[in-house]
């Protein structure tokens, strides 16, 4: 069981964004926004949103070591959760591994990989989805 | 607008609740503020209820339709109000505004949440819609890993410590314990906070409110009736609500709820009143640390300085600007729809005399702050007792 069973057709919309970190930028005033947002929450309806992909690139801005997971990570735990700042400047909420965890603070470059988030259990489907990793990291294995 | 006054108050046993269901919980707490309010349930206009997640939690909607058939009150108006854990405070907004209004005279205000049905994983996912769903829980966040990290970022820009925030958790185990309506009954010491295992750090099992059932109700009427019910009428004399983005990442900054800061803002704005005037509060502290970044929020403290406040006892029963006196959703539980209405249970208790051992002496306003997620939602509202 995932944490919340969702259908096809939300995954099949999401995956421009979850994948390829497709976001959207406002023609008007230049900021960059991810998720995708069919709103400028600045200019409102004077904004002109395009989508545009994101880097991938840029470093932790806050972080946390899960150890009680939601149903659906308990093979994952512990495991680490940040919020990244994107070098084009949105955030995002994504898991950061493939790399040691004492070497994930404020401040760390990340990058973006692509990775398994979730599953439906055993007959249902695959999500897949971005990660992070630190730039300087190999592939440690996760330890404190 | 028409002032409005609070004239019954009343509440749950908060707890694991096995004996008891929604219906038992809800019917209990409306019933005795009701009887409180010295009003006979023909007087009622209307019903305003708060609750969060009852579709996921017992499978329920349509819950007011059902708080009006088990309470005896049809057939007037009865309307759910969800969000998230603000669900409580929100509907009292929501009652409050339809007395000012004119619209309604006697209204009755509940918040309940049955939680103690599902698994606490179940229970978990259910409180996770509080937050992105699509962007925060599906990504493998949890509400304690929200709040984990606002709690890194106040440590990075403020040094506050975990200590410091587990002494949140000691002082509203302390007060619970004064409290026979609270979910835990024993004090807690800094050691058992700092050796309760990880959640997600830095934040720790105590640092986190407890999984809750129980109900609270509150009557409303307009002031200028008030006396016909109750010879300690307490007026809300502000009530105020913000919003901000649904996801914590989309903030600004980690370490204040904007939300939060505009609702208190407007809530003094409009009662013509500073912090200092507030004589005991009631804040929400899902996590230790949102106690913390709530006394800056709230202005009784300078920001940065919410972790040296509870260091220096400025919030315990006995300090400047006691907080948490109920215990807090920490100490006396959190059944999310429930905390709301609960938070203005407590503040009317302090402001008419009747808190007993927690009592603080000679409390004439009082203020509750009910957050929604992790700050989407904030509602506020301050109450004086009427002389």
């Amino acid at each position: 069981m995932s944490s919340m069973t969702v259908g096809l057709p939300l995954t099949w919309r999401r995956i421009p964004e979850r994948y390829n970190l497709i976001g959207s930028e406002c023609e008007i005033c230049h900021t960059k926004y991810f998720p995708v947002r069919r709103i400028c929450p600045q200019c409102r309806r004077k904004g002109k949103m395009k989508e545009v992909k994101l880097s991938g690139k840029g470093k932790v801005y806050s972080y946390t070591r899960i150890y009680a997971p939601p149903s659906g990570f308990e093979l994952d735990a512990p495991y680490m959760i940040a919020i990244i700042e994107l070098e084009e400047g949105p955030r995002l909420t994504a898991q950061v591994e493939d790399c040691n965890a004492r070497d994930v603070k404020i401040g760390t470059p990340v990058e973006m990989i692509f990775r398994k988030i979730q599953e439906d259990g055993k007959e249902g489907l695959i999500h897949y989805g971005f990660k992070f990793k630190t730039v300087s990291g190999t592939s440690h294995i996760l330890q404190e | 607008m028409r002032r409005v006054a609070i004239v019954g108050a009343a509440m749950t046993k908060f707890g694991e609740e096995w004996e008891r269901g929604f219906r038992d919980l809800i019917a209990e707490a409306g019933l005795k503020a009701i009887e409180d309010a010295n009003m006979s349930g023909n007087e009622l206009d209307a019903i305003y209820g708060g609750t969060m997640a009852a579709g996921r939690l017992i499978g329920q909607e349509h819950i007011t339709a059902l708080i009006a058939d088990y309470m005896g009150l049809n057939p007037i108006p009865a309307t759910r109000v969800e969000a998230a854990c603000a669900s409580g405070g929100v509907a009292l907004r929501s009652g409050y505004l339809a007395v000012a209004s004119g619209h309604h005279d006697n209204v009755v205000v509940g918040g309940v949440e049955k939680m103690t049905d599902v698994p606490v994983g179940e229970a978990a996912i259910a409180l996770g819609g509080a937050g992105d769903q699509e962007w925060e829980l599906f990504m493998g966040a949890t509400f304690p890993a929200l709040y984990a990290m606002m709690a890194r970022r106040h440590m990075h820009e403020f040094g506050t410590t975990e200590e410091q925030m587990a002494m949140v958790a000691v002082k509203n185990h302390a007060n619970a314990a004064k409290n026979p309506y609270a979910h835990f009954q024993k004090e807690i010491t800094l050691r058992d906070v700092m050796k309760s295992k990880k959640v997600a750090s830095p934040l720790k099992l105590y640092d986190c409110s407890p999984i809750t059932d129980g109900a609270a109700a509150i009557v409303l009427t307009p002031l200028e009736k008030a006396r016909k019910y109750t010879d300690t009428p307490v007026e809300i004399v502000a009530s105020s609500q913000a919003s901000d983005t649904l996801a914590l990442h989309h903030r600004k900054s980690l370490t204040t709820l904007n939300s939060s800061v505009v609702a208190s803002r407007n809530a003094f704005n409009m009662a013509r009143m500073k912090p200092s005037y507030i004589d005991v509060c009631e804040v929400h502290d899902c996590f230790t640390i949102a106690e913390i970044i709530a006394y800056e929020d709230l202005g009784f403290v300078k920001k940065g300085k919410g972790g040296k406040a509870i260091e220096d006892g400025e919030t315990t029963l006995d300090g400047k600007i006691p907080v948490n006196t109920s215990g807090g959703l920490k100490g006396c539980g959190h059944p999310v729809g429930a905390t709301g209405v609960k938070q203005a249970v407590e503040i009317t208790w302090q402001l008419r005399g009747e808190a007993k051992k927690r009592q603080v002496r000679g409390a004439e306003i009082g203020m509750t702050h009910n957050v929604g997620g992790s700050g989407a939602t904030c509602v506020v509202h301050i109450m004086k007792r009427v002389n």
